[in-house]
């Protein structure tokens, strides 16, 4: 039986919500650098869930996962002077810090110790033990997307957006051509953002 | 450039992941800033991915931004300027370690500046000491000049010359005699001095008949300065002569041996 029932009423709202405000804002950045803490406010406000997201489904702990999110957005802060747009997107930028000090946090001893076994594997698991918690759910048409996604589309998002993942360890850790990642991705992205945007 | 066959070939959505070189991904910047439908794609990705992960988070974090907030406030860069402090604690941290340096230099130039002037001290003290002795010889002396002076302006000194005889024809001597205390300063400066094991004696003459009384030995003859000698002569001497003796003296005379002679001349 498919628990593919998987996003609670905030999200549902978020995707109609967030979605039309979340753009990279340039000046917004521009403030952020000046250290202005309004900008940082906002930017809080814009990217937490999202980073919240990226660190949970790498630490699989509530507690050490809030812990995080305050640690890279007070890095965020810090290093907010050496985004550069040439570079590459604010949003990969903000998920490069995060998915870092994940890892880093999951390769730490002490965590090590505490965490022996993780429950779930990806981030489809996150979504489905979601479910389990809100069963009242309202997006029949992310429920079809997620029914629809690929195992391999499952694996490809988990590795390169959730891991962080190169092109190149992606292929190795999938078996998978170079270029197949690349187009295959393409494909599973286009999926996503049938759902998304609508 | 086909823009649609380069967004359809998977790169954007690679490059949004981060999953680019920074050469890649610094390509596909320019590109985007050039071409609007591209800029365009990469903000719809982005809107998928940013959906996708917001949906993982477990629960609302929006009440996480208060303590945050004050762990921006506490490490003291939550204000407008708040760069610049940290910026400064660097400069400051730089400046302390240029002052430690400096300081370390410092002490060791002045290390060195002590020692030499120590040296320099102890030096300027071995050369006041030597002035201090010469000075105290040079008292010495003036003092030993100034009592042969008051000896030889004494009224009742009489002044005997002794002649060089046969052994020693270039040999001169004078005897400064003082009647009334019985005293005869001999001056011996144009004596050779005396080869080793020997010494001069110094005699007291009478005439009839010709006796000679010793009077003393000019001891230390090499190490005396002045070469003047203070001798006792209770005698009623009517001249006086100087021998060479062996160590120690002689009872009589060495007549051969006679080096100066002289008279007393009548008063």
């Amino acid at each position: 039986m498919p628990l593919f029932i998987f996003f609670k009423r905030e999200f549902y709202l978020l995707l109609l919500s967030k979605p039309l405000i979340f753009m990279q804002q340039d000046a917004l950045i521009l403030e952020l650098q000046n250290g202005n803490e309004r900008a940082f406010e906002r930017i809080y406000h814009l990217y937490s869930e999202s980073t919240y997201g990226i660190i949970y489904s790498i630490v699989r702990d509530e507690k050490i996962a809030e812990e995080l999110l305050q640690d890279v957005f007070l890095k965020i802060w810090d290093k907010a002077p050496s985004y550069n747009s040439d570079k590459g997107r604010f949003f990969t930028w903000i998920l490069n810090i995060a998915r870092n000090a994940s890892i880093d946090k999951i390769r730490s001893k002490s965590f090590k110790n505490d965490q022996q076994n993780l429950k779930a594997d990806n981030f489809v698991d996150i979504l489905e033990a979601k479910t389990n918690f809100n069963e009242a759910v309202d997006s029949i048409g992310l429920k079809k997307y997620i029914e629809a996604l690929k195992p391999v589309c499952k694996k490809l998002i988990d590795y390169l957006f959730f891991k962080g993942y190169t092109q190149k360890e992606t292929s190795e850790e999938l078996d998978m051509p170079l270029g197949t990642v690349k187009t295959r991705n393409r494909a599973c992205i286009d999926k996503l953002r049938a759902m998304v945007i609508k | 450039m086909d823009i649609q066959k380069y967004i359809s070939s998977g790169i954007l959505e690679l490059y949004v992941y981060g999953a680019l070189s920074e050469k890649e991904s610094r390509q596909v910047s320019l590109i985007l800033k050039k071409y609007p439908e591209v800029k365009t794609e990469v903000e719809e990705i982005e809107k998928a991915l940013f959906t996708l992960s917001s949906a993982a988070a477990p629960n609302n974090a929006e009440h996480l931004i208060t303590s945050i907030k004050e762990k921006l406030s506490n490490s003291g860069a939550a204000t407008k300027t708040g760069r610049t402090p940290v910026r400064k604690i660097n400069w400051i941290t730089y400046s302390g370690w240029a002052a430690s340096l400096l300081l370390l230099i410092g002490l060791f130039v002045f290390f060195n500046r002590t020692n030499e002037l120590r040296e320099e001290l102890m030096a300027a003290k071995a050369r006041n000491a030597q002035m201090e002795q010469q000075i105290a010889n040079a008292r010495q002396n003036a003092e030993k000049a100034n009592d042969l002076l008051a000896v030889i302006r004494d009224k009742n000194v009489k002044r005997i010359p002794l002649k060089g005889q046969k052994v020693a024809p270039e040999a001169f001597a004078s005897v400064y005699w003082n009647k009334q205390e019985n005293t005869a300063y001999i001056d011996a400066q144009e004596l050779p001095e005396p080869p080793r094991g020997k010494v001069y004696q110094v005699w007291s003459l009478t005439m009839q008949p010709l006796s000679p009384t010793s009077i003393g030995l000019l001891e230390d003859f090499e190490a005396d300065n002045n070469k003047i000698f203070s001798l006792e002569n209770p005698n009623q001497s009517e001249a006086f002569g100087i021998t060479l003796e062996p160590e120690g003296g002689s009872k009589t005379p060495s007549m051969d041996q006679l080096y100066v002679l002289g008279t007393v001349a009548a008063p």
